[in-house]
């Protein structure tokens, strides 16, 4: 099986800030790391070559530096990476990021395709769904697990809101996978002192079959963000202070006239 | 806008090392006969102005404007299973009847499966004008393909300028997988919505963890597309005497085929949800030990509420995933909410900070949940709760 897993570097914190009065948002200056519901993703992919035999390949898109990512899950046990880089897909929104991997992932030969559901700094959870319409092949989301793959087809079990499903998809297809589904590997030292970097490629948008940039970066996107504002805080609230006795009778004071108790 | 487009056919060898050393930013590569220009370029356009000419060129772009008045209405999927309708579906009825007042256009509602044309009335009674209906056997189970397919057909043959859609698991497949094939935008878990004059759709939602907010807007493709979770906006009051059209849509059997077949469904045991509760006593890491959890599940039960809990608690293994409240976990608009021993991060905030009256207790009194809470207590829980507990039985055993 050729699996390609769709992995993305993102902050190591989400602790940012927006200042009150200048606007301008804070963040912790610590380093970037790899999306967590990624690591499920490529720990899923390895599982499947383990038992089906085949390659993965994971694909990144982000500035140069995301190639650290890529190496992580190299380091994990993927055969090969690419990282998708390009001045022109800067300002890229769900639509123009989904279209940019779609084109990178069509440069390979796949039968698969994995990716976690949503990333801790955009969580949107629509990437997947929307690279799997550009590719034109068929998407299932929320994987619980994977019970087959035989005949060009694969069998799994995916958790809609009251049932589960299990479903038969023809390869290939696209899937995404929900934290915890199994206990991602850790990397492994041999690895990385092995690693062979020439198996780590990058893609820029003149290596695409699509060269319109109208189609990438901000001019291909739909939304735009018009401003960013911190959670608003309750203005209407009142702290009580004092003894445990004092704060229990307000407490039940204010149930009481709640109609509570 | 402007960009920078790089002619490939005026670009050899000595070209691009021109190039590479004209551009004061390094953002200029050459590999494998590719031209490339990285993120760090800063559009100085040195490499325009001062390169080999033709190499690299200034293009200015005109985008194609859209035409709004060809996007008419707002429209809602419905979400079910197997015909019953999801409460969130009346929930999005009842926003889009707000949205919809602005710009006096129609609100409609999508409603895809099989065995679903009696139910459709309902909508009509929640704030729909008109209900389209693809009803087939095909359409049974949720696959993905022949529901993409018919809701294409929906909107290619309605073109709404608004589509809300449940993030339910369904919604958060089916949402994304339309946008892509109209090429327009989506945001996903709305927290606010408002309709402009021009019908441009204010999309507010959280980001980075819930630490700020995003307003977001599809300026210039249609339809619009939300998908919004259940418990943040409110349904109207069923209106008995609300009359509108239901209209049964043409279901073309080739759009039903797909490579996908269903092989078991397997319900799963029905647990508690914590969202249909109106009163929640929720705990946080200020609870020391698992067996604490006794006196408030006592106070729980005298209240006539139901126990919540933060993150940690999940992963400690002393509560159930489907207890947990928060940006991971349910979303909650109580009539009230009792916060115990919670610090009150803005992962759990997010999850219940539209509920009617919130209460919470913690001795620290920098805690941000005192930001979010009504009423706040400054003290030690476990004085507080015990005696509280006191007090609710007296006054129960004197009536």
């Amino acid at each position: 099986m050729e699996i390609v897993v769709c992995i993305k570097q993102v902050p190591g914190t989400t602790n940012v800030e927006i200042d009150p009065t200048t606007g301008v948002m804070k963040r912790d200056g610590i380093e970037a790391k790899l999306n967590p519901y990624d690591l499920f993703a490529i720990e899923l992919a390895l599982f499947l070559k383990e038992k089906y035999g085949g390659q993965v390949h994971v694909m990144t898109m982000g500035p140069l530096q995301a190639k650290k990512a890529v190496l992580e899950a190299l380091y994990m046990g993927a055969d090969s990476g690419s990282v998708i880089s390009d001045r022109r897909f800067a300002g890229s929104d769900v639509i123009a990021t989904s279209y940019t991997l779609s084109q990178g992932i069509e440069k390979i030969k796949y039968d698969l395709v994995i990716c976690g559901k949503q990333t801790t700094d955009g969580d949107t959870a629509q990437v997947g769904p929307e690279t799997a319409e550009f590719l034109g092949i068929s998407h299932a989301t929320n994987i619980v697990s994977i019970d087959e793959v035989k005949n060009n087809y694969i069998t799994f079990k995916m958790k809609l809101d009251n049932t589960i499903q299990i479903q038969r998809t023809k390869l290939p297809c696209l899937i995404t996978v929900d934290k915890d589904i199994n206990t991602p590997r850790l990397p492994s030292y041999i690895r990385k002192r092995n690693i062979c970097y020439e198996s780590i490629n990058s893609y820029c948008l003149d290596d695409f079959e699509d060269n319109d940039e109208d189609n990438y970066g901000l001019k291909g996107s739909a939304t735009q963000v018009e401003r960013i504002f911190p959670p608003e805080k309750n203005k209407d609230k009142k702290i009580f202070e004092g003894t445990s006795g004092t704060l229990t009778k307000e407490l039940y004071n204010l149930l009481k006239s709640n109609k509570i108790v | 806008m402007a960009y920078l487009k790089i002619n490939k056919n005026s670009i050899d060898k000595s070209a691009a090392e021109e190039l590479i050393s004209i551009c004061p930013f390094s953002a200029i590569s050459y590999e494998n006969e590719n031209l490339c220009i990285s993120q760090a370029c800063k559009m100085c356009k040195l490499c325009v102005n001062k390169g080999p000419a033709g190499a690299i060129e200034l293009v200015e772009t005109q985008q194609a404007v859209l035409d709004k008045n060809m996007w008419k209405g707002i429209a809602v999927y419905v979400e079910h299973t197997y015909s019953k309708i999801h409460p969130i579906t009346y929930e999005l009825l009842g926003k889009a009847r707000e949205l919809a007042s602005v710009t006096n256009q129609p609100v409609y509602a999508l409603f895809i499966g099989s065995g679903i044309y009696q139910n459709a009335e309902m909508l009509l009674k929640y704030g729909a004008d008109k209900v389209y209906v693809y009803e087939d056997e095909g359409l049974k189970d949720f696959i993905i393909e022949p529901y993409t397919n018919m809701f294409e057909d929906f909107i290619n043959k309605v073109k709404p300028s608004v589509v809300l859609v449940g993030a339910t698991n369904i919604g958060r497949s089916l949402a994304p997988r339309m946008a892509a094939r109209f090429r327009t935008g989506l945001t996903a878990d709305c927290t606010s919505l408002q309709m402009k004059e021009n019908t441009d759709l204010v999309q507010i939602r959280p980001a980075f963890g819930g630490n700020i907010m995003a307003q977001i807007i599809t300026p210039q493709k249609r339809p619009q597309f939300c998908t919004v979770r259940y418990k943040i906006f409110s349904a109207l009051k069923f209106n008995e005497n609300s009359s509108g059209e239901i209209v049964n849509m043409p279901v073309e059997h080739k759009k039903l085929l797909c490579d996908t077949e269903i092989i078991e469904i397997i319900k799963k045991a029905k647990e508690i949800d914590i969202s249909e509760a109106e009163i929640i006593v929720a705990v946080g890491r200020g609870i020391k030990s698992r067996k604490d959890l006794c006196m408030l599940n006592e106070l729980s039960e005298l209240l006539g509420g139901q126990i919540a809990c933060t993150r940690p608690l999940v992963e400690a293994g002393w509560l159930d995933p489907h207890k947990q409240i928060g940006l991971s976990g349910r979303t909650v608009k109580a009539k009230l909410v009792l916060a115990v021993g919670i610090s009150g991060s803005v992962q759990f905030a997010a999850g219940m900070r539209n509920s009617d009256c919130i209460l919470a207790i913690n001795s620290d009194k920098n805690a941000p949940i005192f930001d979010i809470a009504h009423y706040g207590f400054v003290g030690n829980l476990y004085e507080i709760i015990p005696m509280l507990i006191e007090n609710i039985k007296e006054a129960n055993y004197a009536i």
